[in-house]
């Protein structure tokens, strides 16, 4: 069991912090430098021009919020080599066709693009490129008038709507559906069933629970499906009265992690088991995270080891581990790359969407499990595409055919 | 309230910024969420140093069961904290000659490269495990597994050479075909179980992580 | 005498059907440090998805720009920097302008590290070449913090990522810099990355997005997973792992570090999967013989 801290070591420590603090802000402003004023390649004398860029034109940014022009242009023939070989394009703009025109950007050569951001909505703008080289400079015709203008919606991405409104309706109405159904049927989920086990074998062993929860912050979704199954072990292990430690690499994991655990113990009806160094913070850092939790587990040997969340090339080191102290182990990811070593070193792995699920399963709450319907009627749409997409394209290259290509659909997502 | 406030904010900016990824005019909503979360985060981070101090200083002043580590690390985080910002160039620190750069290519990088390193023995041990063919399924996983391995590596292209390469094109053969479909398959399954989560807690059905039942 | 000698034939079976870990970690050990003595040159076909990254940056005329997005940390620095040092390589013999940048902290350092290396190359191996100067040839940006927020920002403007470089000067005083408003102005986006942030938010938010072309370097863990994206040619191609790393110096006919280390992984492979049949064996022969007894 961790001891409660000493009244003292905070404050001891949050001194020390705070000098630290201090010490941070006095280097860093001493530290900041005068950095040298990179050397300007200038342009010498002007004798003979390039070739002016032709072909200018100049059209709004579709799909934006408005305030974007976007200039392109064709090379100057001198651009690539050569006495008059061209160093760079300056873009000139104005409102006037034939005057008025002012340097507002430049490119180096070879460019033929240019994102103007500074044009209100509404007023039409004329551009011309100036080509120019060592031996002096040319300048293009100007563009057609073109105005920024802003779009309420981003028509590139209308397939995505419509396929993420029918997927959220579909879980939303299975959602409202299931408050009446009772009987919706989950397959068994054996990782989640053993659940129980874990934590009742860690209490007769008399040894830990500890708990992962990935490697990622809170705006992962893992990471909160990885919280959402602490909530239901933490609440065994208070039942149960096992001992449930929690260390995390993240600081925000680490302060929800605590809510959420809290919270548990409370629920059970043991709030005064409960510590808030049960949740400790270790580090960022990956593999130092890695090599502190190997190290607890070759210390502790706890009889449980829950790895659930979002796991990268720790998740052998962490898994290996623990099987070699015989603890039982099961682990959740919806990294695919992971999946193959903890189902070779986990006794039980839910495999990417099980983690989801996993909520929906231990609570058994069919609004929870709704959702879940939904989701497979979001995996059929997926298939149908798919199964359309290769019929398409298997007649396009078999009766060659020229059928159209449902690519084009999801271009814009 | 104390249920009721974090499920309303979670709702407005969880469909704000899915509603923001198809109009355009509320991208500078969806910049200014994403700004906050790192702020926050950023100020997590204290919260999180703070702690560990805490509970290595406490293990140390304890002398619980480990305490030399918790030694290690906080001298550790002085000694790098320390010499990165204040003996290393203010802003050149990662420059090569700076203090900084020797402590972080003489300490940082061997220790984390060990670690990572560690991952070949534990291979190693986890496939003789877990490579047994049990049954069909299992047998052909070991089979792909046995080309792969060799057919990746130069000996698989001296021992089929005559062959013309034959299990490196096998080994090429099941990474493009059979490995992209299942990680395809896995993927869609995934994204859809993200979005269906993502809106379990948006509509604040999903409440552990707000500490709700 | 037979019950004995029955008896231990048995236990050395159980034994090899559960050989102690250490033994296999003292064989893994022996397989891939010993090979480092011997220098060998092993022949290896250049695979066609690194080929595509070959060819990507072979393709580009000299003054072309190209950004490196240095995704990793020292953990997978055995795997990644020999790609980061070829692409340096590649680049700079092309006469093509670097622009370095970090999802992850520690990316740039791994970025100075390498060009650390080349520069001192440069030096002694090929003094016709110039070295590449900083804000002319190449430039560092740094770290930003923000992940995917940063690539699809740096969609709209490199300056709402990186107002300036890695020391401090506004972008807008270099002269690499100078026409480089957004991915409009990159010829080629490359990305070396050890998990996430890297290669898939580049797809996601840099590709689908912004519609930048995207050549990537991974650890051989992760690359399977982008060869869904190569397939559909949101990736033009992917180095993964060691392997990757030295079929790209083949590529480039300048073998270095990959390459050498090969045979090693070669050997650590091969030691592998006589573990995985010494284990199938035992095994299969256990089994035999539990079936055997139960018929009598």
């Amino acid at each position: 069991m961790l001891n409660r801290i000493d009244k003292s070591i905070p404050l001891y420590f949050s001194a020390a912090v705070s000098v630290l603090i201090f010490f941070i802000f006095v280097s860093l402003a001493v530290g900041v430098e005068k950095t040298p004023d990179p050397v300007n390649e200038s342009s010498a004398q002007i004798q003979i021009p390039p070739a002016p860029p032709t072909n200018v034109v100049a059209q709004d940014i579709p799909n934006d919020k408005g305030g974007a022009i976007t200039i392109s242009w064709d090379k100057s023939a001198d651009d690539g080599g050569g006495a008059k070989n061209v160093t760079k394009y300056e873009i000139l703009k104005s409102t006037q066709k034939d005057a008025g025109y002012k340097v507002i950007g430049n490119t180096t050569a070879g460019a033929t693009f240019f994102s103007d951001n500074t044009a209100p909505n509404g007023v039409p703008y004329f551009y011309k490129i100036r080509a120019l080289s060592p031996a002096g400079s040319s300048e293009s015709l100007p563009s057609a008038p073109a105005f920024a203008k802003r779009q309420w919606f981003d028509l590139s991405r209308l397939s995505l709507f419509i396929l993420s409104l029918i997927i959220g309706f579909a879980i939303f109405y299975f959602i409202e559906k299931a408050k009446s159904d009772k009987g919706l049927f989950i397959r068994k989920i054996a990782g989640l069933e053993a659940v129980d086990d874990a934590v009742g074998r860690a209490t007769e062993m008399g040894r830990k629970i500890i708990f992962v929860p990935g490697i990622m912050d809170m705006d992962s979704m893992q990471t909160i499906a990885g919280i959402t199954i602490l909530g239901r072990v933490a609440k065994l292990a208070a039942e149960y009265e096992a001992k449930l430690e929690v260390p995390v690499c993240t600081s925000l994991v680490m302060v929800t992690a605590r809510e959420v655990v809290k919270e548990a113990y409370l629920n059970a009806g043991r709030p005064d088991s409960y510590n808030d160094n049960m949740v400790y913070y270790v580090t960022n850092d990956q593999f130092a995270y890695a090599a502190a939790l190997d190290g607890l587990f070759l210390r502790e040997r706890p009889a449980a080891v829950f790895l659930q969340g979002q796991f990268y090339a720790e998740s052998l080191l962490l898994a290996e581990t623990a099987n070699s102290v015989g603890a039982i182990q099961i682990a959740g990811t919806a990294m695919p790359t992971q999946l193959p070593f903890f189902v070779a070193a986990c006794d039980y792995t839910l495999i990417g969407e099980e983690l989801f699920a996993a909520s929906a399963y231990l609570s058994k709450d069919p609004k929870l499990l709704g959702s879940l319907k939904g989701q497979d009627v979001g995996k059929f749409i997926f298939l149908l595409v798919i199964l359309i997409g290769v019929v398409l394209l298997t007649l396009n290259s078999v009766l060659g055919l020229n059928l159209p290509d449902l690519k084009v659909l999801f271009q814009g997502i | 309230m104390r249920r009721e406030v974090p499920l309303v904010l979670t709702a407005i900016v969880g469909i704000t910024m899915i509603i923001a990824h198809f109009l355009p005019p509320l991208n500078s909503l969806k910049d200014l969420f994403e700004d906050w979360f790192f702020i926050i985060a950023a100020f997590a981070i204290i919260l999180g140093i703070l702690n560990l101090i805490l509970v290595n200083g406490n293990n140390i002043y304890r002398k619980q069961k480990g305490w030399p580590f918790g030694v290690v690390v906080i001298l550790g985080f002085l000694i790098m904290t320390i010499i990165g910002l204040g003996f290393s160039g203010g802003k050149s620190f990662q420059d090569p000659g700076t203090p900084f750069y020797y402590l972080y290519t003489n300490v940082y990088s061997p220790l984390s490269a060990t670690m990572f390193a560690l991952l070949a023995f534990f291979v190693a041990s986890a496939s003789y495990r877990a490579f047994r063919a049990r049954n069909i399924e299992a047998t052909m996983l070991l089979l792909a597994a046995f080309i792969l391995m060799i057919g990746r590596v130069p000996i698989g292209y001296w021992f089929s050479d005559w062959l013309g390469d034959a299990l490196g094109k096998t080994a090429d053969w099941i990474m493009d075909f059979p490995q992209t479909a299942g990680q395809r398959a896995i993927m869609i399954g995934i994204a859809l179980g993200v979005v269906s989560s993502a809106l379990r807690v948006i509509l604040g059905l999903e409440r552990t992580y707000t500490s709700g039942e | 005498m037979d019950e004995m000698a029955n008896r231990e034939k048995k236990t050395l079976w159980e034994n090899l059907l559960s050989i102690d870990r250490r033994i296999i970690f003292i064989f893994i050990a022996l397989a891939i440090a010993l090979p480092l003595f011997f220098k060998t040159s092993l022949k290896m076909p250049v695979s066609p998805v690194v080929q595509e990254v070959y060819n990507a940056i072979e393709s580009l005329p000299a003054g072309s720009k190209v950004l490196i997005s240095f995704d990793f940390d020292p953990g997978s620095m055995p795997e990644l920097q020999p790609m980061a040092e070829s692409f340096f390589r590649h680049c700079f013999r092309k006469n093509l302008k670097v622009i370095i940048m970090g999802l992850w902290p520690q990316g740039p350092i791994q970025a100075n590290i390498a060009l650390d290396k080349i520069f001192r190359e440069l030096k002694e191996e090929e003094k016709a070449v110039k070295v590449p100067r900083y804000g002319i040839d190449y430039v560092n940006l740094g770290f930003t913090a923000g992940n995917e927020v940063v690539i699809d920002r740096m969609g709209h403007d490199f300056q709402e990522s990186y107002p300036a470089d890695a020391k401090g000067t506004p972008l807008s005083k270099i002269p690499l810099m100078q026409g480089v408003k957004n991915y409009d102005n990159i010829d080629l986006i490359l990305n070396l990355s050890a998990g996430y942030p890297g290669t898939q938010e580049w797809v996601q938010y840099g590709v689908d997005v912004f519609h930048v072309k995207l050549a990537a370097g991974n650890t051989a863990v992760q690359a399977p997973s982008m060869y869904p994206y190569v397939q559909t040619g949101q990736l033009t191609g992917v180095l993964g792992g060691m392997k990757g790393g030295a079929e790209y110096e083949l590529a480039l006919k300048r073998p270095a570090k990959a390459v050498s280390y090969m045979f090693s992984q070669a050997i650590a492979h091969v030691v592998i999967c006589l573990f995985i049949i010494i284990g199938n064996i035992a095994f299969f022969t256990l089994r035999k013989k539990k079936t055997l007894k139960l018929e009598k």
